[in-house]
C-alpha cells in the first residue's frame, strides 16, 4: 500500500464525506427543533440536483442562475411539506411521523420520476475538471468547491445559531419548547424555519455533489442514508460532531473502498450506523443523554 | 389590572381548576397558596395561554385574553416566571435574557432600549452580570432563579406570574429573591402574582392573597388577615415551622 494511494483516498474521502456532513445537519436541525427524523431529507438533495439540470438544460438557464433558482424551489418544497404533511397531522406521535416522511419522500421521489424519467444526467463541474496536484495526489476543482461551499454553509449555520436572536430562538426551542412558548416564541414557526433551513442545506448538497455523482430522480435515497449515518455519528449535533461524522464516513468509505473493494463501499456506512445504534446511540462523542426537560 | 372569573381548566377529564375567580389591582403582590397538585401552577398557564380555559373570562386591563396564545399574551405584558425555573441551560446567561425580549427583537423594537433593560436587570441581579456568558445550566439554583425571572422581565411585562420562586432554594437566597420582587414594586409598579408553596414568607410580602384547594378558591384576603387565619395558620403555616425544626 503506497502513501500516494491513501493520501488519494482520504482527499476523495473528505469531499463525498463533506456532503454527507451537510445532509447530515439538514437531519439534525429538524430532529433538535422537533424530535422528527426527517427521512425525506434526502428528496431535498435530489430536488437540488435535479432541478439545477432542469434550470440548465430545459430552460436554458445559464449556471450561476440556475443553482439559486434551485435553491430555492426546493427551499419552498421543504416548506410546503412542513406545512402540508406536517403541521395538519392530528397526532403528531414518532410513529406517524416516520410514516408521514416516509411517505413523503416517496412521493417527491415520484413526482420527480414523473417530471423528469428516470434517466442519469450529468452536470458539468463549476470550473473545468482539469486536476490538481496535491502531494502525490490529484483532486478535481469540483472537490475543492465541495470543500470550499460546505465551510461556508456551515460558518453561516454557526452565526445563525449562536448569534441571530432567530437562531438563539430554535435552540431554545430544542432546550425546552414550554419555556420557549412562555417567552412568545412561536414554537411552530420554528419547526416551519428548520425545515426551511434543512431543505435549502440539503439541495445545497445536491448541486455541488451532482458533477461528480450524476443526477437521477433516486439520487437521494442513499445520500439521505449517508447523512443520516454522519447525524447518528455526531449524536444529532447541529454543529461541528455531524461534520466530524461526515468526514469520517466519507474517509473510512472511501479508504474501504479502494483498499478492500469497491463492493464494500455502501456496506461501511450501514455496518458503522448499526454499530453505532447498538453500542453508541448518543454519537460517538457525545455522553450518554443526561436530564431534559 | 387582571380580573379572572369563574375560569374552568380541564387536563382531559381531570377538572384542574373550577370556577376560579380572583383579581388584582394595580401594583399589587398577590399571593396564591395551595397544597401540591390544588392547581397553583394551572391558573398561572391558563393565564398564560398555555392550558387555555374551557369556560370562564380573563381580562387583563380592559381586554378580554381568554382565548390568546402564549405569544399574544407576553405581547399584551404578562410574563411567567415557570415552576422549576426553566432557564435555557445550554444558552449563556446574556442569550437567556435576550430570548425574554424575543418578541420585542421581532416587532423590531430599537436594540438601544432593549439593552437599557438588560442593564436594569442586571441592576436588580448583579450576579448575573458577572456571569453573563456563563451557560445558563452551569449556574447554581438560586441564580437560575433570578436569571427567571431577568428573563421574564426583558419582555417588560406590566403583570409578572411567578411559580414558586422559593422551591428547593436556601432560606438567604430566597429572602434576596423576596426583597427584589419588593424593590420591583415599589419602584417601578409593577405587578405581580405570587404562586408560593412557602405560605409565610409569601403572605409576608403580599398585600393579598388566595389559598387553593383541589382547584377551588376556598380563602381570600388581605395577608395579615390570611396570616391569623386559623384553618391557614394550621395548613399552611404550621408546616413551615415543623420544617425549619427539622432542620
Ligand atoms: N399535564 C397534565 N395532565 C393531566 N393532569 C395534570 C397535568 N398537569 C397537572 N395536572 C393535574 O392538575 C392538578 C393541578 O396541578 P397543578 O400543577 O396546577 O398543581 P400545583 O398547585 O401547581 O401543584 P405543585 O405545588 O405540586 O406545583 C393536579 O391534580 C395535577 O395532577
Ligand atoms: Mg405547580
Amino acid at each position: 500500500m503506497q502513501f500516494d494511494q491513501v493520501l488519494q483516498y482520504a482527499l476523495s474521502g473528505l469531499s463525498t464525506g463533506a456532503i454527507y456532513a451537510l445532509i447530515g445537519i439538514g437531519f439534525s436541525i429538524i430532529y433538535n427543533a422537533t424530535g422528527i427524523i426527517n427521512f425525506a431529507q434526502g428528496e431535498f438533495v435530489m430536488l437540488g440536483g435535479m432541478l439545477t439540470l432542469f434550470f440548465l438544460e430545459l430552460l436554458k438557464v445559464p449556471i450561476w442562475g440556475a443553482i439559486p433558482c434551485a435553491i430555492a424551489v426546493s427551499t419552498v418544497a421543504g416548506l410546503l411539506f412542513e406545512r402540508l404533511a406536517i403541521r395538519p397531522l392530528r397526532q403528531p406521535t414518532p410513529i406517524n411521523l416516520v410514516i408521514i416522511t416516509i411517505g413523503g419522500s416517496i412521493l417527491i421521489r415520484g413526482l420527480a420520476m414523473l417530471l423528469w424519467g428516470k434517466d442519469t444526467h450529468a452536470l458539468p463541474p463549476f470550473s473545468g475538471d482539469e486536476p490538481i496536484a496535491i502531494g502525490g495526489a490529484t483532486i478535481l476543482p469540483q472537490h475543492l468547491w465541495i470543500l470550499g461551499i460546505t465551510i461556508v454553509i456551515i460558518a453561516i449555520n454557526k452565526f445563525y445559531f449562536y448569534h441571530t436572536i432567530s437562531g438563539k430562538a430554535m435552540r431554545a426551542c430544542a432546550y425546552n419548547r414550554r419555556a420557549a412558548g412562555l417567552v412568545g416564541i412561536d414554537v411552530r414557526r420554528m419547526v416551519l424555519f428548520s425545515f426551511i433551513i434543512s431543505s435549502a442545506m440539503g439541495a445545497v448538497a445536491g448541486i455541488i455533489v451532482a458533477p461528480l455523482t450524476m443526477v437521477a430522480y433516486d439520487m437521494g435515497v442513499m445520500l439521505g442514508l449517508k447523512g443520516f449515518c454522519a447525524a447518528i455519528i455526531g449524536g444529532m449535533s447541529s454543529g461541528i460532531a455531524t461534520v466530524v461524522g461526515g468526514l469520517l464516513l466519507g474517509v473510512l468509505e472511501s479508504l474501504g473502498a479502494g483498499l478492500i473493494s469497491s463492493g464494500y463501499k455502501d456496506a461501511i456506512a450501514f455496518i458503522i450506523l448499526l454499530l453505532l445504534l447498538f453500542l453508541r446511540p448518543q454519537g460517538l462523542f457525545g455522553k450518554p443523554e443526561s436530564e431534559r426537560v | 389590572m387582571l380580573r379572572i372569573k369563574n375560569v374552568n381548566t380541564y387536563y382531559g377529564k381531570v377538572h384542574a381548576l373550577k370556577d376560579v375567580s380572583l383579581h388584582l389591582g394595580e401594583g399589587e403582590i398577590v399571593t396564591l397558596i395551595g397544597a401540591n397538585g390544588a392547581g397553583k401552577t394551572t391558573i398561572l398557564n391558563t393565564i398564560s395561554g398555555v392550558t387555555p380555559a374551557a369556560g370562564g373570562e380573563i381580562c387583563f386591563r380592559t381586554e378580554p385574553v381568554t382565548a390568546l396564545s402564549a405569544d399574544r399574551i407576553v405581547k399584551l405584558g404578562i410574563s411567567q416566571v415557570p415552576e422549576g425555573r426553566q432557564v435555557f441551560k445550554p444558552l449563556s446567561v446574556e442569550d437567556n435574557l435576550e430570548l425574554g425580549a424575543y418578541l420585542r427583537y421581532r416587532s423590531s423594537e430599537k436594540t438601544a432600549a432593549i439593552q437599557k433593560d438588560k442593564e436594569q436587570v442586571f441592576k436588580l441581579f448583579p450576579r448575573l452580570e458577572e456571569r453573563r456568558r456563563q451557560l445558563a445550566g452551569t449556574m447554581s439554583g438560586g441564580e437560575q432563579q433570578m436569571l427567571a425571572i431577568g428573563r421574564a422581565m426583558m419582555a417588560n411585562p406590566k403583570l409578572l406570574l411567578l411559580d414558586e420562586p422559593s422551591m428547593g432554594l436556601a432560606p438567604l437566597v430566597v429572602q434576596e429573591i423576596f426583597r427584589v420582587l419588593e424593590r420591583l414594586r415599589n419602584e417601578t409598579g409593577m405587578t405581580i402574582l405570587l404562586v408560593e408553596q412557602n405560605a409565610k414568607a409569601a403572605l409576608k410580602l403580599a398585600d393579598r392573597g388566595y389559598v387553593l384547594e383541589t382547584g377551588k378558591v376556598i380563602l381570600e384576603g388581605a395577608a395579615e388577615e390570611l396570616m391569623e387565619n386559623a384553618d391557614v395558620k394550621r395548613a399552611y403555616l404550621g408546616k413551615d415551622k415543623s420544617e425549619k425544626r427539622h432542620k
